[in-house]
């Protein structure tokens, strides 16, 4: 079910470079854990098309199976059933094509901040000729002068700021975002959900964010699928066609807002 | 320490109270070790020798098993039971049989304090690459890693505060093993010397013997230490240092 978004004075709102990322497909992927021998399903025939460039928003509650399915399309599982394709190519385990930024920044602690955002070039053997690369993806985040910091000199957001850097500096054409923002204070999330929009816009690539938080979602993405509870299926699909940069007290969003609400069924506070 | 050595010589050769031969003053040790210097020292290198030899051997084959074993199912597989049977032996235990085997005391040394140092190392090196948290895993490879680069640049990295706990118990087990073989076998070196001293009832020898190599285990455990804070300086904001 796709709900058209409220119309918007400007032209629909993708990123300068919509050539640059990639198109991501899913079909009928469903997917169960092995819970005390009994199957746990948590994915239900779940069917998504995300075109190149667009910013799309994976909403749900806890545990209703919102990172079975990134882990899916960054290629860590495979799905008991159902397929999941880029660009037509079936996905068949993790690429650096495929970044996913985990909710925790896992940083690798024997690293600097340089070692660990050079790690992705480190591991496909170009850091020699493409060096630059780690420079420019510190000073894309704001790090720059944190270069030889450890981890455990960072606080939450520079943490997470570094783990983007780690994901961008491989250019890639899909990035996935598990709840980046969750183990942050509110200020520095909404600090960065702005970061995040200016890097999409800049950078070009799809983004596929899963959030249980209702404004994040509206905030940042230009399509928010809305997930049910465990086992997951895809409830809603709603057009937030707003042009960027977004103000968060838009009437327009608040509307949309509304409607998000009405799916997960707690209109009654709004 | 000024106290304790005044205290020393004052109950030894000033009072007599403790008996001698078996409780020499400080100033007779200080002449053992000015006199016999020279077999001290020859002493002092063959156990040096002895035990660098033996515990790099030991901990580079462990490391390496450790490493083998956490990583690879087919490793665990085969060398576990060796492992199970022939480790938790004491290294003492296989003296007669060393010096049987090898074909000269030297080597069978060798042989022992390898053994002794390598099973600590191989099983915590082991238990280390074992627990490592499998989000690093994760992250490497969405980034492209193969795995050569999880083994090499992730799991060992990662595993190293246990490989040096290891590193440590089997630096401890290597020196007791170290003793006992010198004092079967060895024609020269600290153990060998405290035997001799024995022989002849030369208790100032003896007590200078033990005191050099209270001297030498504690200058060889400083300077894994310092090994430690170097590798593992970025635990520095993780744990007490």
């Amino acid at each position: 079910m796709v709900v058209a978004a409220a119309p918007s004075e400007g032209a629909h709102p993708v990123n300068k470079n919509p050539v640059r990322g990639t198109t991501l497909t899913v079909r009928e992927v469903s997917h169960s854990f092995d819970l005390e021998g009994q199957p746990l399903p948590v994915l239900d025939r779940i069917n998504l098309r995300i075109g190149r460039g667009e910013f799309a928003a994976l909403l749900g509650p806890s545990g209703c199976g919102k990172s079975t399915l990134l882990r899916l399309v960054a290629g860590l599982d495979s799905p008991s059933a159902g397929g999941l394709f880029v660009e037509g190519k079936a996905i068949e385990g993790p690429d650096p094509s495929r970044i996913v930024v985990f909710q925790d920044p896992t940083l690798y602690p024997w690293r600097t901040v340089w070692g660990n955002v050079a790690l992705g070039l480190e591991a496909r053997g170009l850091l020699r000729t493409h060096r630059e690369r780690v420079e420019d993806a510190l000073r894309l985040v704001g790090l720059s002068g944190f270069a030889n910091a450890y981890p455990h000199q960072l606080s939450g957001g520079m943490s997470q700021r570094t783990a983007l850097a780690r994901a961008l500096v491989n250019d890639p054409n899909l990035l996935i975002l598990d709840e980046p923002l969750g183990q942050l204070d509110s200020l520095t999330r909404l600090t960065m959900q702005g970061e995040l929009v200016s890097l999409w816009q800049r950078a070009g690539f799809t983004a596929l964010l899963v959030t249980h938080d209702v404004e994040e979602a509206l905030f940042l993405a230009g399509r928010v699928i809305v997930l049910s509870e465990r086992p997951a299926q895809i409830r809603a699909e709603i057009v937030n066609g707003l042009p960027y940069p977004r103000h968060r007290g838009d009437p327009h969003l608040a509307e949309l807002r509304r409607e998000v609400f009405a799916h997960l069924g707690l209109d009654a506070i709004w | 320490m000024r106290l304790f050595l005044a205290a020393w010589e004052t109950v030894t050769a000033k009072l007599g109270l403790l008996p001698l031969p078996f409780f020499p003053p400080p100033q007779a040790i200080l002449e053992v070790v000015v006199d016999d210097r020279a077999r001290l020292g020859a002493c002092i290198f063959a156990s040096f020798r002895l035990l660098a030899i033996g515990y790099f051997l030991g901990a580079a084959v462990g490391f390496v098993t450790g490493v083998a074993i956490g990583w690879s199912r087919l490793a665990n597989y085969w060398i576990h039971p060796v492992l199970r049977f022939i480790g938790p032996l004491p290294a003492t235990a296989w003296l007669p049989l060393a010096f049987f085997i090898f074909p000269s005391s030297f080597s069978a040394s060798i042989f022992l304090i390898a053994l002794a140092t390598g099973f600590p190392v191989t099983v915590l090196t082991w238990s280390g690459v074992g627990g490592v948290n499998s989000a690093y895993y994760d992250i490497a490879r969405t980034l492209g890693a193969g795995q050569r680069f999880l083994v090499l640049k992730v799991a060992i990295p990662a595993a190293m505060p246990h490989v040096f706990v290891g590193l440590f118990m089997g630096l401890g087990t290597s020196f007791a093993v170290l003793v006992v073989a010198e004092m079967l076998g060895v024609k020269a070196g600290l153990g060998w010397y405290l035997q001799w001293a024995q022989g002849w009832a030369a208790y100032a020898n003896m007590y200078a013997a033990l005191l050099i190599m209270a001297l030498l285990c504690s200058g060889v455990i400083t300077l894994l230490f310092r090994l430690r804070d170097r590798l593992l300086s970025w635990q520095k904001g993780l744990v007490r240092w």
